[in-house]
């Protein structure tokens, strides 16, 4: 009986692993030969970084050799590409006139990388990261001393051929649109954690960054410039930018075609006779780029060429990176969605972070930095949909903790644990040193045990456990102590551990804080984030990036939000004064926008009521054109300073209490504190400006000024204290500044004056600004921030930042359709 | 009489997703209002009406954690999957989800 004819096209990694599972199943049932592009044997294509990197060579990544083919009797036919398939006829025509019949075909056409149509793209040294040959290019380039390579497309791929290149000796920068590194993988912790330790590996990366040319000389790549001006020099230019099924023969042919080539579950084809595999395929609308759904859609095939009953039914999906000594495995929903919740593990010291994402009670998805060794089970509780309720408590630490604790309850897995099991890692502190402590010291309280055992007196992880014990150990006598108040439930840490870390641990961004503090939630809630953002702000001046989307609203439009939506604007008028022209500028700008509430507020300005969102720019862009600027009357920061005429007008006005407060005001607007600061300066003891209930005010006196901090009149009615009285109007200037500089750096966000105050204790104040030397320091330090902050962000926002915030993402849904 | 058999969305092409920043939300106007579109710190996106279950605050314009957005009014935190305020507030009304798919980079939003 003569065999059937089967034929593959495509000589990779899929259409040779299809041929296997053919030959497992039935070795001689069919005369087999494979036709592939490449004028090579079969080699492991996922390994091709490795052998960028230099830690493999070719032959390691060889699957199949010549013999293999020989043995099997498999003709090769490499370097020659199909061009036509015969579907009447069941004939494939290749390069060169070569036609052979078939009985069954399977197209394992894989897939392209995607080439940015770039200007200069096709410039010498511009190269993809696909194949063998562009491996040689890469490392011929790299060869070059002190060459430079940009690569675009922080993805998995565009990563390792970045930190391959690095090991080549190259200086590599990653170009990624995205501001998240791998993230179709990872999610933003976790991408931080990564961008952190590839640059430590010499792999620079540039973010949310939007490639615009790419720019040669005579011919050859010289630079990559970037939309936002910046030309990043590289002498190669690397696109990993994704791939794209190649489907061109089976589209030719007549089949049918979505993003790949389509197929059922038994990997057929529209055409029966033709199955199709790997990456050039579409299944239940799903292309695959990794190697394990190939392997699973090759079992499925193999089983249905000989004539076995067997479907593939889709993949669930698992990453790993593969740069050496950074560990990140992702799988399935790791970002969470509907009905799903997070389980958040980070170890500070150890830079690991862990988040595993539960629905219905099983794991949906995991992603793992810094410890991926538990990657595996996670992935196999997930796939094999494991009710994980009576482990949830001990799942975020591995397999080997569940395993040991299953079964016993929380308090008892503790009570069980060996006297020399560590529970502090931070300071190295085992189960027997506290129990012990808490037996013979008559320890009876977290703080207790801190002091004396220093077990969870660092980062505060271990918190909880060292709980339990002191609970297991004097059981009902034990009273879980409260802390100081946390930020938020996403944290443990109160305020002031959070602001002192960011200083000692030199932390200047959000990922960071969050990593080195341990939040237990991936990005934060609007209670933390906006203070977060403050405290980097204030930590870092002219450093920390401002990060507008954990601003309120107000902050980040500059503009007061309405019960409807609306927005209320407020420009400066400095000290209370304005003219003539000002206030016709504001006028022509009620008529022009037809705003429907003018109003005088009680910080000596005019507010203009029901501004709508997307006239915004526009009504700043006519007061700016009037010299007008934001009155910052929506800010966590300074609002106005309330003055009297003083000595200008007064027949009793003691010094110049305007000037002081147009000076005061022009030197310190624009700056953010912890909540809302608003100044007065009364010409004299009468004090027409109402200084004595501001967060700071001055008293005019013949002698000088009287300092007075801490009034409020908002929620609580509080006259001020009087701080200090100083002789000239400079010394006055100096002492208000270093006041707000020292409440800046010590308040807790949303804490006014009054209440910073009452906690720190007035003579704590007072011995700050009266020791001149102090006095200076924080004084400066609120000089140099100024030099960031004296920036109008109405002029800014007219001059077209962040346009996106004030337009509509799409008008094409405004009207009803025809 | 009409026998045309209809998808039952009409889709709209509104933009790409990274029209949207990461942690941020862009609304589009329509005859019943605005809707918000969202886009979550891990790069999924969600759409709802504009108005919050409370007193119709524009949730686009909300601090977004997580997969929640907290309304900027009164700081109700409002579930972005389906709409539904959560913590203290659950069970206090609803705002409707929007069909919204991402194909190719681009959001299509429904008409249902």
């Amino acid at each position: 009986m003569t065999k059937e004819r089967l034929i593959i096209v495509g000589n990779g990694m899929a259409g040779c692993r299809a041929v296997q599972e053919v030959l497992k199943r039935d070795p001689d049932r069919y005369e087999i030969a494979i036709f592939g592009a490449e004028p090579r044997v079969n080699y492991d294509r996922i390994m091709l970084s490795p052998v960028l990197a230099g830690e493999k060579r070719f032959e390691d990544i060889v699957i199949n050799d010549e013999a293999w083919y020989r043995d099997n009797g498999i003709t090769l036919h490499a370097g020659r590409a199909v061009e036509a398939i015969d579907r009447e006829a069941r004939v494939v025509r290749a390069e060169g006139g070569l036609e052979l019949a078939y009985d069954r075909l399977i197209l394992a056409t894989g897939s392209d990388s995607i080439r940015l149509p770039l200007p200069g793209a096709d410039l010498k040294g511009v190269v993809t990261f696909r194949d063998l040959d562009d491996v040689d290019a890469m490392i011929a380039a790299a060869a070059k001393p002190g060459a430079r390579a940009v690569v675009i497309g922080g993805g998995l791929l565009g990563i390792e051929a970045a930190y391959g290149l690095v090991r080549r000796g190259m200086a590599a920068t990653v170009v990624h649109l995205v501001d998240v590194l791998m993230e179709r993988q990872l999610d933003a912790s976790a991408g931080f954690l990564l961008a952190s330790a590839l640059a430590e590996k010499g792999v620079d990366t540039e973010l949310g960054a939007v490639s615009e040319e790419i720019v040669g000389a005579e011919g050859h790549v010289a630079g990559l410039k970037l939309k936002d001006g910046r030309t990043l020099p590289c002498d190669l230019l690397v696109m990993a930018v994704g791939i794209r099924p190649n489907a061109a023969l089976a589209r030719a042919s007549g089949l049918e075609v979505g993003r790949g080539v389509v197929v059922d579950d038994r990997m057929r084809t529209s055409d029966p006779r033709i199955s199709a595999v790997g990456e050039c395929v579409e299944h239940r609308g799903q292309c695959y780029g990794l190697v394990a759904p190939i392997w699973e859609m090759c079992k499925a095939l193999g089983a249905d060429l000989t004539g076995a009953d067997a479907a593939y039914e889709g993949s669930v999906l698992s990453t790993r990176l593969k740069v050496s000594g950074v560990d990140v495995f992702s799988a399935g929903k790791f970002s969470g969605g509907e009905g799903c919740e997070d389980i958040v593990f980070r170890d500070a010291g150890r830079g690991v972070y862990k988040r595993v994402v539960l629905e219905n009670g099983r794991v949906a998805g995991a992603v793992l930095f810094g410890d991926a060794a538990d990657g595996a089970w996670y992935f196999d509780l997930m796939r094999q949909s494991v009710e994980v309720a009576d482990i949830r408590e001990t799942l975020i630490f591995g397999q080997s903790v569940t395993e040991g604790l299953r079964g016993l309850d929380p308090s008892a897995a503790v009570a069980a644990l060996a006297d020399d099991a560590e529970i502090c890692g931070c300071n190295g502190v085992c189960k027997g040193a506290i129990t012990g402590a808490i037996v013979s010291e008559g320890l009876k309280s977290l703080e207790e045990v801190r002091a004396v055992t220093k077990a969870s007196a660092s980062c505060g992880s271990c918190t909880p456990l060292v709980e339990k014990l002191l609970m297991a150990t004097l059981g009902d006598a034990f009273q879980a102590q409260i802390g100081p108040k946390p930020v938020c439930g996403c944290t443990h840490h109160g305020h002031e551990e959070t602001r002192r870390r960011i200083i000692a641990d030199g932390l200047k961004s959000m990922p960071a804080v969050m990593q080195a503090l341990e939040w237990t939630t991936p990005d934060g809630c609007a209670s933390c984030r906006p203070a977060l953002n403050y405290y980097l702000l204030c930590a870092w001046p002219g450093e920390y990036r401002d990060d507008k989307q954990s601003r309120f609203i107000n902050e980040r439009v500059h503009a007061n939000i309405q019960k409807d939506g609306t927005y209320s604007v407020v420009p400066r008028m400095w000290g209370g004064l304005t003219s003539a022209d000002e206030l016709r500028a504001i006028a022509d700008v009620v008529d022009k926008f037809q705003i429907p509430t003018v109003k005088v507020t009680g910080g000596q300005r005019i507010d203009l009521l029901g501004v709508k969102k997307d006239d915004l720019p526009a009504v700043w862009a006519d007061l700016n054109a009037a010299g007008m600027v934001s009155g910052h009357a929506y800010a966590k920061g300074l609002r106005t300073v309330k003055t009297c005429v003083g000595s200008d007008w007064c027949r009793f006005g003691t010094q110049d209490s305007t000037g002081l407060g147009v000076r005061l005001e022009k030197f310190m607007w624009g700056s953010w504190t912890p909540a809302k600061v608003k100044l007065a300066v009364s010409g004299c003891p009468r004090n027409c400006a109402e200084a004595t209930c501001k967060d700071i005010g001055v008293v005019c006196v013949d002698s000088g000024y009287e300092i007075h901090v801490g009034g409020a009149a908002g929620l609580h009615i509080q006259g001020t204290q009087l701080l200090t009285k100083v002789v000239t109007e400079e010394e006055a200037l100096w002492t208000i500044c270093a006041i707000t500089q020292a409440y800046r750096e010590q308040g807790w966000y949303l804490e006014r004056i009054y209440k910073w105050m009452a906690r720190v204790g007035l003579e704590s104040i007072k011995a700050q600004v009266e020791d001149p030397e102090t006095r200076r320091a924080l004084y400066d330090r609120f000089a140099y921030s100024q030099r960031f902050a004296r920036i109008d962000p109405w002029a800014e926002r007219v001059a077209g930042r962040h346009t996106e915030e004030f337009n509509p993402l799409s008008r094409r849904m405004e009207f009803a359709p025809a | 009489m009409n026998a045309l058999v209809k998808d039952p969305i009409a889709w709209t092409d509104v933009g790409a997703v990274t029209d949207i920043p990461l942690r941020g939300a862009r609304r589009v106007p329509t005859p019943s209002g605005d809707v918000a579109i969202f886009r979550t710190g891990d790069g999924r996106v969600f759409a709802l009406k504009d108005a919050c279950p409370h007193k119709g605050g524009p949730l686009s314009q909300g601090i977004i954690h997580g997969h929640a957005v907290t309304c900027p009014l009164h700081a109700w935190a409002i579930d972005l999957a389906n709409g539904e305020p959560m913590g203290a507030d659950r069970g206090k009304g609803c705002t409707p989800v929007i069909p919204l798919e991402v194909r190719d980079g681009r959001l299509l939003l429904g008409r249902a």
